[in-house]
């Protein structure tokens, strides 16, 4: 029988995964969007599993807030980076590092 | 409550996101109109301080959005302060021949999220404020889109700034998850006498996320970097709203959701307050470059404002609304100050551009020596006042370990001293390199009103912010 605490280790996990993919990756942007993507759905199947357990419906009220968002912020980042790609013409994360720090 | 009621208590927002979206429709069909866009932007932001100020207060749709008396405090400065940010920014941008329309339009949006921010009554409208303010500033961010250092402060601000978002949310459906709702006064029913584990592992998740936000240390990395990149007009924004905002939104959590666990979250904020205020000290020695400089400087401030905070009393709130406002205005007036020098069209950013600058402009060399000087935390400026207010408060505790950390960020402002000290003999000893251009008008009207208001104007605002912030604290609903 799989229960509330296996849907929370899923989401504990693969919000790890997500941090780490910030904080490790060494190669490319694109793939620090995907790791803050994987960060929001961890987020959601949190939500979503707390919501079936209190039966309660606005936990997965929060989680169609968190995916429309995710939306925007994509798209947000996805245009900044086309504006930082036109500037240096690489998007590779060692490039990024103009300012100290 | 009615839904007609619940729209009186969101007037604010809602002129602020009509008048986004009407203004974004007329840029679209006549981006030249820039001048009659930025009035009309302003236009609003003042309409929507006004309802904010006399508006009706009370708990509308189900109690995801406050409209109290902190709520309205915050929403005046921060709408005002956004005004002077459209004033500033698109003067700067015409003369750098940028003719983008969205700039009015994104400030309002920001100023929209930050609004909903100060009057959050729920995890979800937590997330939404956060949201809509955030997006809106990774894009001010870079909005100069030819320079690459804009595009790359950007670049990191979105990083980092969704990396705290995700955090801020993880700790949000934990705490959904374990206290069993998203309001904050349902939650402060639970956690009263003692929070569960799970309640406060997501509280620690959402402080950390809150304390990127206003860029306290250990999680300020991203400051320096954008403060350097973004356009200075820009970062005149950036270190003053979006901070108090930001804090009101702290404060409100903490006291109206977490109360009955202020032991746990002291702790965490009497850290953060300590480790920003040295941090923002020993950092801002070795930099060069005054907007990295002010970077650290702010970095330090914010600590004091949390040490207001971290006091859990109604006194600390009252400190640390006062501090924040008092700030955003120095600030303002100091990045005003850099927006308006340049010489032979390059800005002047080095503390060594600076020199000989009160022989040739004394106007804002005394300005920048008056925002140096508030900013140290010397009588009678400004800040004196500011600190004056989160120290007593502080002590007004009678905690051992705020007293403590008091005194050790009296230490801190010590060490600070020396940056601030060494701009202004710059300034006024050294000899120039060479001639500055022309000031801009706007800017250095913002700069010397706000240096007036840093000294002497502050005395007699300061009659009228203590009630006001008095009364805003008071909504918080905690002890004195």
């Amino acid at each position: 029988m799989i229960g509330l605490t296996h849907y929370l280790a899923v989401a504990a996990i693969l919000f790890t995964i997500g941090v780490f993919g910030i904080f490790v990756n060494r190669k490319n942007i694109i793939v620090i969007l995907m790791s803050i993507e994987l960060i929001l759905l961890a987020v959601n199947i949190n939500l979503v599993a707390f919501s079936v357990y209190l039966h309660d419906v606005v936990g997965q009220i929060y989680a169609m807030f968190v995916l429309t968002v995710a939306a925007a912020e994509a798209a947000v980042g996805l245009a900044i980076l086309v504006t930082f790609f036109r500037n240096r013409g690489d998007i590779s994360v060692d490039d990024v590092s103009m300012m100290k720090g | 409550m009615t839904f007609s009621q619940d729209l009186a208590l969101a007037a604010p927002e809602l002129i602020l996101a009509i008048g986004a979206l009407g203004l974004l429709v007329v840029g679209a069909f006549a981006p030249r109109a820039t001048t009659a866009l930025m009035l009309a932007s302003i236009g609003a932001l003042i309409l929507a301080a006004w309802a904010a100020a006399v508006g009706p207060i009370g708990r509308g749709f189900s109690g995801g959005l406050i409209a109290d008396n902190a709520s309205a405090f915050a929403k005046v400065a921060i709408y005002l302060a956004s005004a002077v940010a459209i004033l500033l920014g698109q003067k700067w941008f015409e003369r750098k021949a940028i003719r983008n329309f969205e700039f009015p339009i994104l400030i309002l949006l920001a100023a929209l999220g930050m609004g909903m921010m100060a009057s959050a009554g729920d995890l979800i409208s937590l997330y939404m404020g956060v949201e809509l303010h955030s997006l809106a500033l990774y894009v001010l961010a870079a909005m100069h889109r030819e320079d690459a250092k804009a595009s790359e402060a950007g670049l990191k601000y979105f990083v980092l700034g969704a990396l705290s978002s995700g955090l801020l949310l993880y700790g949000a459906s934990l705490i959904y998850g374990f206290a069993g709702s998203t309001k904050f006064d349902e939650i402060a029913a639970v956690v009263q006498g003692g929070a569960s584990t799970g309640v406060l592992f997501g509280l620690v998740f959402l402080i950390c996320g809150l304390a990127f936000k206003v860029s306290a240390a250990p999680f300020h990395m991203w400051t320096p970097d954008v403060y350097e990149g973004a356009p200075t007009p820009v970062v005149a924004f950036f270190a003053g709203a979006p901070k108090l905002a930001a804090m009101v939104l702290f404060a409100r959590v903490l006291a109206e959701g977490f109360a009955g666990a202020a032991d746990q979250w002291r702790q965490v904020l009497v850290l953060i307050a300590l480790l920003s205020i040295f941090v923002g000290a020993f950092a801002g020695l070795a930099q060069t470059n005054l907007k990295r400089l002010w970077a650290y400087s702010s970095i330090a401030n914010v600590g004091y404002a949390v040490l207001g905070l971290a006091s859990g009393s109604s006194e600390g709130m009252q400190a640390m609304l006062v501090f924040m406002v008092l700030y955003m205005i120095d600030v303002t007036g100091f990045f005003a100050c850099l927006t308006a020098l340049s010489r032979n069209g390059r800005p002047m950013e080095t503390i060594g551009d600076m020199a000989g600058l009160f022989k040739e402009r004394p106007g804002i060399a005394l300005a920048m020596t008056a925002f140096s000087l508030s900013a140290l935390g010397l009588p009678p400026f400004s800040g004196f006042w500011a600190k004056f207010y989160v120290f007593k408060a502080a002590l007004g505790v009678g905690e051992p370990m705020i007293v403590i950390a008091a005194v050790l960020g009296l230490v801190g402002s010590v060490v600070a001293a020396f940056y601030y000290l060494r701009l202004i003999k710059v300034m006024w000893f050294d000899t120039a390199p060479g001639q500055t251009d022309a000031l801009p008008r706007e800017a250095q009207v913002v700069a010397i009103s706000a240096a007036l208001f840093s000294f002497p104007v502050v005395m007699g605002a300061l009659i009228f912010l203590d009630p006001a912030a008095k009364a805003a604290a008071a909504a918080f609903g905690l002890a004195s």
